[in-house]
């Protein structure tokens, strides 16, 4: 770590975090450290604790030992409300919306939950003008494409001006242009907000990335820029070897 | 959501509210006393299908067991009024029994993270304890104050009375239109509270429990919230009940009421309040009728009409009919607005 980043609030730490499935140790003994406005990618292969380590978290899981710190608050053994309460927007890998509602709905619950209702219907009209999706407002989000999906829960996320937004391979099944715009999306965020984002696909972390953590079994294997972990050999052999 | 938003969501709850308001004052003069008296069993029933319709319909809560709070608030008005020699606190303590043994029921139930299934079976076995218990409380040893409990043969139930004398009984077509406003305000409250924010994050929760944490609410919070309220609204059907047939029993906990309850929220469908309220006249009505022949049994027709809904109509018959108008009506909208770009241009 360089001395300068140092200096930065850290708003999200973990010690030895440590989750067991039975025998198998999904993350096991990762120390992470993210700093006020970061904006970090998390990648490597299938299994490699990406999720799991997500999931630890956001209060999905309850981690088998050790800690996780959000913006000095001990959160290892917080509820998932709790850990939102705090200001944290997430996003998780499978779509999770109010299927049943409009999508003018999905972004007003979001909205809601911070502001008196004034404020949030405003609030629920900017997000939506903001993320594109006025043509569809009054649609059932559960009869939308997946694309569209994917956009009205960045657009929950939005609306909850999180500080910090935890996202879950957030341009899974988009179209290239989608993609793209998740990226700008993502970037505009960072101007407010510290970010982690899981993701599987290259382009889109190149896209965005400054900083990357490789997990390998459970374990973090590396922490660089992308273009020192695309020249790096390990990461190349656990990861990019048999992608790129 | 503010105010007139409210206000306007709630628009088809107002004029089904003015419909009960004329049948409530014109029935009496229309209809034979004893239809009346009948008529107010099946008000009290539909109360019970109203909370369903509000704790399953919105809340996403399969509670197997809403007559467990529906009888609770029977026997805790009929108790209470025996004890207390009148009615108008008795209606209080009904209420406040029911919500207080729902919410601790629901506290380990929803605060357990117990769901789904799991909690049909909890609340249904919960009812089934009751009728059990309360069918062997006979004899002069089980008493609550000055009121037996009598067992199987249940309790006599003291009628309403005015709130300022506790001496001048309500007649049967009184307790009609006691029973017919209650409803109707029940209603009202219901519709009201859907829209409301703790209603609609309510549906939220239904409709995706984890996304509402991911957003940060309680949604075990809001379960219990819903689930104790429901519970108060199921005990004001309880009180209505037994002041319609005059006493109450242990059968009101059995396997065949709980069972009937989900029957007519299925069949007016979830998701809506009226629904379940107008299915709730119409099985009653039709099992009546059936009462009075002996060619069918009345169980083998309501099974049949349960399969049928299920297969057929699986969201029952208010938000059917509401597809269909929506349906029609739309086209005839675009082709009004076609019409009026044509003539703005």
């Amino acid at each position: 770590m360089s001395r300068k980043r140092d200096k930065r609030e850290v708003i999200v730490e973990t010690r030895n975090l440590a989750m067991h499935f039975g025998g198998v140790r999904a993350v096991d003994q990762v120390d992470f450290t993210l700093y006020d406005k970061e904006l970090r990618c998390l990648i490597g292969p299938n299994g490699a604790g990406k999720s799991t380590f997500f999931k630890c978290l956001t209060g999905q899981l309850s981690p088998t030992a050790g800690e996780v710190i959000i913006r000095g608050q001990d959160t290892t053994r917080a509820e998932t409300h709790e850990i939102a309460s705090l200001g944290v927007g997430i996003k998780t890998q499978v779509p999770n919306l109010f299927d049943g509602l409009s999508v003018d709905e999905n972004i007003w619950m979001s909205a809601r939950r911070w502001h008196n209702a004034k404020r949030a219907r405003s609030l629920t009209s900017e997000t939506i003008e903001r993320m594109n999706l006025g043509d569809i407002r009054r649609e059932i989000v559960g009869q939308l494409a997946h694309g569209q999906r994917q956009w009205v829960e960045l657009g929950m996320v939005v609306a909850a001006e999180p500080w910090l937004v935890l996202l879950d391979e957030p341009a899974a099944g988009m179209t290239h242009e989608e993609t793209a715009r998740t990226a700008d999306l993502i970037k505009e965020i960072n101007t407010q907000a510290a970010l982690i984002v899981v993701e599987h696909d290259m382009q889109f972390i190149r896209m965005i990335s400054q900083q990357v953590t490789v997990f390998h079994e459970g374990q973090i294997l590396m922490e660089d820029t992308m273009e020192a972990i695309s020249n790096d050999k390990r990461a190349r052999e656990v990861y990019l070897g048999n992608r790129a | 959501m503010n105010g007139n938003d409210t206000l306007r969501a709630m628009k088809p709850v107002f004029v089904f509210a003015l419909i009960g308001v004329v049948f409530m004052f014109a029935a009496p003069y229309v209809l034979q006393l004893f239809t009346i008296i009948n008529l107010t069993t099946a008000i009290a029933l539909a109360v019970l299908a109203l909370s369903l319709a509000l704790v399953w319909g919105y809340g996403g809560i399969l509670c197997f067991g809403q007559v467990a709070f529906f009888g609770l608030g029977a026997y805790a008005y009929t108790i209470a009024a025996i004890n207390f020699g009148g009615s108008t606190w008795a209606i209080l303590v009904a209420v406040m029994v029911a919500s207080a043994f729902a919410a601790i029921l629901g506290y380990f139930v929803f605060f357990g993270r117990v769901s789904d299934v799991y909690l049909g079976v909890i609340t249904l076995t919960v009812t089934l304890i009751f009728f059990s218990l309360i069918r062997r409380t006979s004899g002069p040893d089980y008493k609550i104050g000055n009121a037996l409990i009598g067992g199987f043969n249940g309790v006599t139930s003291p009628p309403l009375n005015l709130p300022w004398d506790t001496s001048s009984f309500l007649f049967p077509e009184h307790v009609f239109y006691v029973a017919m406003a209650a409803l109707i305000l029940c209603y009202v409250f219901c519709g009201w509270l859907v829209n409301t924010r703790f209603g609609r994050v309510c549906a939220g929760i239904r409709e995706n429990e984890l996304r509402s944490e991911l957003l940060g609410y309680d949604s075990r919070l809001y379960k219990l919230g819903i689930f104790t309220i429901s519970a108060g609204i199921a005990a004001i059907g309880g009180v209505l009940f037994c002041n319609g047939v005059g006493r109450i029993t242990p059968d009101v906990f059995n396997l065949y009421n709980a069972a009937l309850t989900i029957i007519w929220v299925i069949v007016g469908g979830r998701g809506t309040l009226i629904g379940p309220i107008a299915a709730t006249f119409g099985l009653f009505y039709l099992t009546s009728a059936l009462g009075g022949q002996s060619v069918l049994n009345n169980n083998l027709v309501l099974g049949v009409i349960l399969i049928f809904f299920v297969l057929l109509v699986p969201k029952g018959v208010a938000p059917t009919i509401t597809d269909w108008f929506t349906k029609r009506r739309k086209p005839a909208r675009n082709s009004r607005r076609r019409r009026k770009q044509g003539r703005s241009t």
